[in-house]
């Protein structure tokens, strides 16, 4: 059955037994318990709890409007921006609750990066776009600056396309450049998490392609959250995956389990394509 | 299974698609009713413009005479009869037809009158001075009763001085003290409203600020003259309570929402992923909005700049009632002043149609358009520019 639907999917090494949500929380770097968020009077998240593992590539997969990208944005406040935004529950990084009193959103959103789904550089030349970043931690000296650029680049696997053309406009790249160069521009400031929303849904298959290599080699550096619609992709990059529907946490496992022997119904009639 | 019937009842043959314009004649009717308004608003902007350049292009061309004393020699009447009569027609400054028209005595009259004229000349060696030429319009003119070279305006008495250097330095230095007033404000209103206020506020802020257009400039200018004036004579302590600076604040005032209203709107139509993406990095919404989304809204900031520019050349009322009037030359903006608006309507209704006075009164109208063409053209292409290097190129 899982074998019909998903032909030559690589599927990652064998994660740590312990399933996520559960028992061996201790280990999760983020945590989620009892998370639920309202847009007005629409309720967009329900009760979510899970534990997010370090160095790990989590992905959250589901249809569209199930809150993927809802609850990606809760774990860098970034939907502080949107107004009539309610939250109850927790959110914690390491045992800090980040929506707790006195939590300071600016220093979380440089411990947690994050990619959009449509790449947004901005309208700065390559190199400013990067050092605009190292310069809001506070770096200034010009000689470091230049050696972080072009580390950052290298590390996006950019540098080689672009390092002839540093001071010209970020927005004369092609699209899956762009991405990499926010890609880049994130890992620059060596968050402690990297979130990924979408990052490779706007973007042709080879550029998509060398994004997932690029999202395997990070993985040793950062814990990394990705939200997917393309399954293949869910399956070839992540080591947990994190099923949601209509703004619930339908399931939540290692994506070898998730993929071949879901323990929902829903789930399984998703990742085979049943509906969705 | 019905087939589904055609949606305008009968199906058309193919001949449907040779009928052409006869298909939609009520299309066509509106098409053409448009073009033809449209048409109308620019070939009338055009005629003003047309307009303003034919009523001051002899000024242009140097072939109008403002001297008081004409270089002319007046003749005895009893001269009247050795002249042949184009000869008297040619001194008489008539055309043809006037001349035909006119019967002895009447000539003889004129006769009169023009020696009469010529005894009236003043005894300045100023008299024979075409004042309307272009080295006393734009440079210094040491008149008589001056003990230097001075560039003054003042069309009055028999000899007429037209020196438009002064009113052009006063329309710059009420222009700039307005722009240096208003920009600031009006940006830093639109930053805050476009990107940090919370949308209850920004619901009133933003009408609240475009309103202030809507006051009557006369209402500005009055706010000036009795509120302004006084108020900051008395922080500032300067001699002559109404002056360049005083009028310049109160210009600001005008220009304040037209700057502040486009410029938001430019702010506003920044893409939120980018300051979505500097708040992921860790930026403050200050920094996001001062570093990231103001240099991207630059060209619409620009031209927002640009047109607060041309509203502060072209104010009339305003500097009229605040700036103090006074046609000096000094680069001081504690000093009264006057711009070359308030010099066209303060002026016009009192000239002679179609004089000297009259024509330079409509060289100034014509000098402000090409002020503000030009201010515009430029700000166009800086715009262009500022938009090539943010979208990429170089």
């Amino acid at each position: 059955m899982d074998d019909v639907s998903l032909p030559k999917v690589r599927l990652p090494e064998p994660a740590p037994e312990p399933s996520p949500g559960g028992a061996g929380a201790g280990e999760a770097l983020l945590r989620t318990e009892g998370l639920s968020l309202w847009y007005g009077s629409a309720r967009a998240l329900h009760n979510i709890t899970l534990g997010i593992p370090p160095h790990r590539v989590t992905a959250f997969i589901g249809p569209s409007g199930c809150g993927k990208s809802t609850l990606l944005r809760c774990f860098n406040r970034l939907n502080d921006l949107i107004d009539h935004v309610r939250i109850e529950g927790r959110v914690a990084i390491a045992g800090h609750d980040l929506y707790g009193p006195g939590v300071d959103a600016i220093e979380l959103r440089k411990r947690v990066g994050m990619v959009f789904q449509k790449s947004n550089p901005f309208p700065k030349s390559i190199y400013e776009n990067i050092a605009y970043a190292l310069r809001l931690h506070g770096l200034r000296e010009r000689r470091r600056l230049d050696e972080v650029v072009e580390q950052s680049l290298r590390g996006a696997a950019l540098w080689d396309e672009v390092k002839d053309r540093l001071h010209r406009s970020a927005l004369g790249l092609s699209g899956g450049q762009q991405q990499r160069l926010c890609i880049a521009r994130a890992i620059a400031i060596q968050p402690d998490i990297l979130l990924m929303d979408e990052p490779a849904s706007a973007l042709d298959p080879i550029a998509t392609a060398r994004i997932e290599d690029l999202i395997l080699e990070l993985k040793q550096r950062f814990t990394i959250v990705i939200v997917t619609h393309n399954m293949q992709q869910a399956a070839r990059i992540s080591d947990y995956t994190a099923f949601f529907y209509l703004g619930e946490l339908i399931e939540f496992d290692t994506t070898r389990r998730v993929f071949t022997n879901p323990s929902q119904q829903q789930t399984e009639d998703y990742v085979t394509g049943r509906f969705g | 299974m019905a087939e589904p019937s055609h949606p305008g009842g009968r199906r058309p043959g193919w001949q449907a698609l040779d009928r052409g314009q006869r298909a939609r004649p009520w299309e066509w009717v509106a098409e053409q009713a448009i073009r033809v308004v449209s048409v109308t608003a620019i070939v009338l902007v055009f005629l003003i413009f047309v307009f303003v350049m034919r009523e001051a292009l002899p000024v242009l061309l140097g072939r109008v005479n403002s001297a008081a004393a004409q270089e002319r020699r007046a003749l005895p009447v009893e001269q009247m009869d050795r002249l042949d009569p184009e000869e008297l027609r040619q001194y008489l400054e008539l055309s043809r037809k006037e001349f035909a028209e006119m019967d002895r005595d009447t000539l003889r009259l004129l006769m009169e009158v023009k020696l009469e004229a010529a005894e009236e000349v003043p005894e300045d060696k100023d008299a024979p001075l075409n004042t309307a030429a272009w080295r006393y319009l734009l440079g210094p003119h040491q008149w008589t009763g001056y003990d230097r070279p001075a560039y003054i305006w003042q069309p009055v008495s028999s000899i007429h001085k037209y020196n438009i250097v002064p009113l052009i330095v006063g329309s710059l230095k009420t222009s700039v003290v307005a722009l240096l007033f208003a920009v600031p404000l009006a940006l830093a209103a639109a930053l805050y409203v476009s990107q940090l206020a919370p949308p209850r506020l920004k619901e009133w802020v933003k009408p609240g600020i475009e309103l202030l257009a809507g006051i009557p400039s006369v209402v500005l200018g009055f706010f000036g003259l009795v509120v302004l004036a006084t108020f900051l004579q008395q922080v500032c302590g300067y001699a002559s309570r109404l002056n360049a600076f005083v009028a310049g604040i109160a210009l600001g005032l005008a220009c304040i929402p037209v700057i502040f209203s486009i410029a938001e709107d430019a702010l506003t139509s920044v893409p939120r992923s980018f300051s979505e993406a500097a708040l992921a990095l860790g930026s403050s919404r200050w920094q996001a909005a001062w570093q990231v989304v103001l240099p991207a809204a630059v060209p619409g900031v620009f031209a927002a700049i640009v047109l607060g520019f041309g509203r502060a050349v072209g104010e009339t009322m305003v500097v009229l009632m605040a700036s103090g009037n006074a046609s000096l030359l000094t680069w001081s903006v504690f000093d009264s002043t006057r711009t070359m608006t308030a010099t066209i309507a303060a002026e016009l209704a009192e000239t002679v149609f179609g004089g000297h006075h009259y024509r330079i009164l409509f060289l100034l109208g014509a000098l402000l358009f090409a002020v503000t063409f030009l201010s515009n053209l430029l700000g166009e292409l800086v715009i262009q520019r500022l938009k090539r290097r943010l979208e990429g190129g170089r």
